[in-house]
């Protein structure tokens, strides 16, 4: 009998953890993949409005954004502003920064520049006409209105 | 003479650890958002010294949001649920009926000849009108020219033109029936 007794441990076997390492790894090499670092830190409000329509922004190594909203701190007035990069700025600013975000793409990449404008839902028109038309002027014609999507409940 | 000529084995039970703790760190960097929005293509600055082109007045269909958000669409008070409905009658095709736009035939591949509208809808906002409304307008009118898209694609694939994957079928669509949305020059009116 001791015979058939002795491989038939009563304790549980370890579970083997020297995969673990690999499994992690692979979860950390998709997050690397797959992340997109903040670049800009936000100092205006940004909450896009919502819309049915979207179309996805793809490329995103080719978009440039211009954000316009209420100044994230209070005593810098509630009318809405326009950050550029890290920044606030003025209407005049955008032809700099367009040329900037043109020097820094490749040559062949120039003409597929998008705009995106992060625009506030509460914000009045005014702004964004301008901005659009300082865009029209520098030539950066293609343009998205940045939109969250509305949830279709059935 | 007890030492063993080999490298003794790297303990790598940390390695765990270490890739533990840069997976946390790609974990709360990760921003994993999708942008999404509504692409329009801004028409090119005109010359100062050129006449605005005379447009037979039955070719547009003009919008306008007050900066009381307010639509008035035609210099008639509008409301944006029938936006949609009333876009895509104007842009279907009439011929011959002088409330209706011109249509012309262009030919398109794939498609043949096919009758165009020649109708632009002229979209206009105050510069006080809320950017939500805006965008509210922007959105109808989008979903009004998919909805014509799509029945036009239907006639001619016999798929929705969301549902279309060749390329080749997708442009014949847009040409035949592109966006005309005239973001027009700002108007000051209606004040801030």
């Amino acid at each position: 009998m001791s015979r058939f007794k002795k491989g038939l441990s009563k304790e549980t076997p370890e579970i083997s953890t020297s995969s673990m390492p690999d499994i992690i790894f692979m979860l950390l090499f998709f997050f690397m993949v797959t992340t997109v670092m903040r670049e800009t830190e936000m100092i205006v409000n940004v909450t896009a409005p919502i819309a049915e329509n979207v179309q996805k922004l793809e490329k995103k190594s080719l978009v440039s954004y211009i954000y316009i909203g209420q100044p994230r701190e209070e005593k810098l007035g509630t009318e809405s502003r326009i950050q550029l990069d890290d920044a606030f700025a003025n209407v005049g600013n955008i032809r700099e920064f367009i040329a900037k975000e043109r020097e820094a793409r490749d040559e062949a990449d120039r003409p597929f520049l998008v705009t995106s404008l992060k625009v506030d839902s509460d914000t009045k028109m005014g702004v964004v006409s301008d901005v659009k038309q300082e865009l029209r002027k520098v030539g950066a014609f293609k343009i998205n209105y940045s939109t969250r999507k509305k949830v279709v409940r059935k | 003479m007890a030492r063993s000529k080999k490298t003794p084995g790297l303990n790598a039970s940390s390695m765990a650890d270490i890739a533990f703790l840069m997976l946390i760190f790609f974990l709360m960097t990760s921003t994993m958002n999708v942008d999404t929005g509504i692409m329009r293509i801004l028409p090119p600055p005109l010359p100062e010294d050129i006449e605005v082109p005379d447009i037979n007045k039955r070719n547009i269909m003009n919008v306008l949001i007050s900066s009381q958000d307010r639509l008035l669409v035609n210099r008639k008070p509008g409301d944006i649920k029938t936006l949609k409905n009333d876009v895509i009658e104007f842009m279907s095709i009439h011929p011959n009926d002088p409330n209706y736009p011109e249509v012309t035939s262009r030919d398109v591949p794939l498609l043949g000849k096919v009758p165009t509208s020649k109708g632009i809808i002229s979209l206009k906002n105050a510069r006080g009108t809320s950017y939500e409304m805006y965008i509210k307008v922007q959105d109808e009118l989008a979903s009004a020219f998919k909805e014509l898209r799509n029945k036009l694609s239907m006639e001619h694939f016999g798929k929705k033109y969301s549902d279309l994957i060749d390329e080749e079928q997708i442009n014949a669509i847009e040409k035949a029936l592109p966006v005309r949305v005239s973001e027009a020059e700002p108007v000051n009116i209606g004040g801030n």
